[in-house]
């Protein structure tokens, strides 16, 4: 990727983002709960790497019929969804809408130069020697990194967790070179030995639980089987201990770029960011470019934000700043430090339209509050973003076409627009990627006749009112044939049957709940009678 | 106070009782209450789907209809959401019908809304009574609109109706228009979420002041045994008024046996 290539924008003026006092608090840290259960399934392939076009159903369908998947995913969001409304309240009160509004406006107002941002970062990053390259797509990107760890020589690697890393599928290729590659987040090391994937953007494993752990280091470590959390932490920490003292390299992602610094932030709970980050004589860092911020004051927001909307905690437990490699006088730090600036798709969503979905801090916050999410978990989305902001963004990057359900696997309940801390408005994205697969024909044309017929139809009142006379006899006549009609007493505005097996556009309907008949007479038929009787009271 | 009600082609065709309450409810409180009747349908089905042509003839129609009108209001969070959200944007560009259509969204309220904050009624004062237990489900469009707790205030106003809380009731009950057609999957498995936890209440009355959302969960009750009664707030406070005969319409009325027993109902499809 050229720099250059980016949309230009007006020279930024700072007072677009000015800056309010932030929360005084200082709650405490709520840690991630194992669930419990067994869960015996082991991936022969990453279950991110799908065909496409990608058709969600047939995970769906797994999803909605795995009671232990629903139980975990659900118990876990629904805490961090009511952790992370009592905290912002607690710290913001009523600030707490300013204070998205704010996030927001710091992260729109920074991808709406990104081009002087970016450059402003290159710039400082270069100063304090840290070498930047830029990578237009996944291959690219890879590339890059798999240059790097050849000219060092590499043998060991250790990496903490990066959703960028995820997208390009890069273990994978560094495994491929002889490069060995541990993940040290505890979740993600865990996921790594059964073969597995992320399911959840900031819970990678929150479709697993304590058993599934045991299996796998069973299986894969040959220690003796226990369920103790403390247990398998322990062995964990013995075995990542090792990596981090032979580890050559080290791979990180960024949750923030500070341009006016040149500094690369990572947040992490457990430390082993900073372990992978300082510990290796080599550093490649791979952040997706809309993660600028232009300065450190306006860091301090989106951290807040960021931990509160995340876990629920005021501040992430490790909040790690990189500005360059190690320098002559400090004791840790890599004596090489990269930085990999990938566009993968995020350049062309930097247009007016659609830029607003590039300002996402990575939060999960919409995961954890959508309704949907938590009934399906992450693999359903088949790609490594899920939830609501994967169902939007997913097909930005890779293509309406290759991901044709994700922007209708939502019901526009709008709880996800509510939960953003940066505001992105993820309800309106659904549509207007509904709208622009209407404009690709990416819909199919049954599916475009029938709302066009339909919108015909209610144009004039005369077919609405016929359309709607039709639609009741059908009904009531069904219901008829099954006996469930008018047994509820004899008012004509109010009893009505029920169907359990329609035919037709409501055969899905009736597959999982009853469907209601019309009553015999309509409210139009009511309001001419009440007029009549206005009427005659009058004379 | 000259009314213009918008009753949405839902609850004229399968909820006629919630227009007939909304009316009676108005027209005590000395409002003068119109029905235009060229009224269709706002359009949000096909905004929804992306049909965004299709939906902007019928949002110019709705704002013809309502031209001369001086408050519109409608028994749905969804449809109130649809033109006050979306209507100036599918105008977007559009100066003289953008400006119309913000015209229509500024004067047009939900009916909770309505009564909360613009007549502002005490039901206290006009002496509300209604005997029974009750449930209330929030529909996720008051979101879009700023409803918050307006509703659950005017219930607790009613003297005799003992109210139990919602547990989960911020979670969407799985409707979304097309989407309970398009994921039955999901959506059913949603819908029985809701279903155990109105069930988790013991009430015998859920007030629920969306149609699609009482279709749609009422369906699932009837289907996995719950046997409560749906109504949405208008019918209840006309009924604790006096202004219209009670009617108690249980999904399951004492000697129907259910299919399936409510035990069996929950979140989880096994």
């Amino acid at each position: 990727m050229n720099p250059a290539s980016l949309p230009k924008s007006p020279p930024p003026e700072p007072k677009d983002v000015h800056v309010l006092p932030g929360p005084t608090d200082g709650s405490a840290f709520t840690g991630a709960a194992m669930g419990q259960g067994n869960i015996t399934e082991i991936h022969d392939t990453n279950p991110l790497d799908v065909t496409l076009p990608y058709h969600m159903q047939p995970r769906v369908e797994k999803a909605t019929h795995d009671a232990q998947l629903q139980q975990f995913v659900n118990s876990a969001t629904l805490s961090k969804d009511r952790a992370r409304k009592r905290i912002c309240l607690e710290a913001f009160g009523d600030n707490y809408n300013r204070m998205r509004e704010l996030g927001g406006r710091i992260k729109q107002h920074t991808l709406d130069h990104l081009d002087y941002y970016l450059e402003q970062f290159v710039t400082n990053a270069a100063a304090a020697g840290a070498k930047v390259h830029f990578a237009e797509t996944t291959d690219e990107a890879n590339g890059i990194c798999l240059d790097i760890a050849r000219k060092c020589g590499a043998k060991l690697c250790v990496k903490s967790k990066s959703m960028v890393t995820e997208e390009m599928h890069l273990l994978p290729k560094l495994e491929s070179i002889g490069v060995e590659t541990v993940e040290t987040d505890l979740g993600e090391f865990i996921l790594q030995l059964d073969k597995d994937a992320p399911s959840h953007i900031v819970q990678p494993m929150i479709h697993k639980d304590r058993a599934a752990t045991a299996r796998a280091f069973t299986r894969e470590l040959h220690v003796e089987y226990t369920e103790d959390p403390g247990k398998l932490c322990q062995i964990a920490r013995n075995l990542l201990r090792n990596k981090y003292r032979q580890a050559d390299m080290g791979i990180c992602g960024g949750n923030f770029l500070i341009a006016d610094t040149g500094t690369v932030v990572i947040c992490t709970n457990e430390g082993n960011g900073r372990l992978c980050t300082s510990a290796p004589r080599v550093l490649v860092a791979f952040v997706g470019i809309e993660k600028l911020v232009p300065s450190l004051e306006h860091l301090g927001v989106l951290l807040k934000l960021l931990a509160r909307s995340a876990t629920g905690q005021p501040l992430t437990v490790y909040n790690h700043f990189m500005t360059g490699p190690r320098r002559p006088d400090e004791h840790d730090g890599p004596e090489e430090m990269h930085i990999i600036l990938v566009d993968n798709g995020r350049v062309k969503t930097l247009k007016e339209e659609t830029r607003e979905m590039l300002r996402c801090i990575r939060c999960g916050a919409c995961l954890n509050t959508c309704p949907v999410y938590r009934k399906i978990g992450g693999h359903a989305y088949g790609s490594v973003y899920s939830g609501p902001i994967g169902a939007i963004l997913t097909p930005m990057l890779k293509g309406l076409g290759n991901y044709p359900d994700l922007p209708h696997a939502s019901s526009l309940c709008g709880a996800c627009y509510e939960a953003c801390p940066v505001k992105i408005n993820i309800p309106k994205f659904l549509i207007q990627l509904r709208r622009d697969q209407i404009k690709q024909k990416i819909t199919r044309w049954p599916d475009r006749l029938i709302y066009r017929v339909w919108a015909a139809t209610l144009r004039n009142s005369l077919t609405y009112r016929l359309g709607g006379w039709m639609q009741k006899w059908m009904f009531r006549l069904q219901a008829r044939g099954n006996g469930s009609l008018g047994r509820a007493g004899s008012d004509p505005y109010a009893s009505r049957g029920w169907l359990s097996d329609a035919p037709g556009p409501v055969k899905s309907w009736t597959r999982e709940r009853d469907m209601p008949t019309p009553p015999a007479r309509s409210f139009r038929q009511w309001w001419d009678e009440h007029e009549k009787d206005k009427k005659s009271k009058e004379a | 106070m000259k009314v213009s009600i918008f009753i949405t082609c839902l609850s004229d065709t399968f909820y006629p009782r919630t227009g007939i309450a909304m009316v009676k409810v108005l027209e005590h409180l000395g409002c003068e209450v119109d029905f235009p009747q060229a009224q269709t349908c706002c359009g949000q089905p096909m905004y929804n789907n992306g049909f965004h042509d299709e939906s902007r003839e019928l949002a110019k129609r709705m704002i013809q209809v309502f031209e001369n009108s001086d408050h519109v209001v409608t028994p749905s969070g969804s449809c109130a959401a649809m033109v006050r959200d979306y209507y100036p944007e599918l105008f977007h560009g559009d100066h003289a019908w953008e400006h119309d259509a913000r015209k229509f969204a500024d004067k047009t309220y939900e009916f909770i809304e309505y009564l909360v904050k613009v007549l502002k009624v005490d039901l206290t004062q006009l002496g509300a009574k209604w005997k029974g237990k009750a449930t209330y489900h929030y529909s996720c469009h008051l979101r879009g609109i700023g409803i918050t707790n307006e509703a659950e205030q005017i219930i607790r106003q009613i003297d005799g109706l003992e109210y139990v809380p919602l547990e989960k009731s911020e979670q969407c009950c799985g409707f979304g228009g097309t989407f309970a057609m398009k994921y039955p999957d999901i959506s059913g498995t949603m819908v029985r979420d809701k279903v155990a936890c109105i069930a988790a209440t013991g009430a015998q009355t859920v007030i629920s002041n969306d149609a699609g959302c009482t279709m749609n969960i009422s369906g699932s009750c009837r289907r996995e045994g719950a046997g409560v009664a749906f109504k949405s707030l208008a019918e209840i406070i006309a009924e604790s008024l006096g202004l219209m005969e009670r009617h108690d319409d249980y999904l399951h009325p004492a000697g129907q046996k259910p299919r399936t027993a409510i035990a069996g109902c929950g979140p989880i499809k096994t």
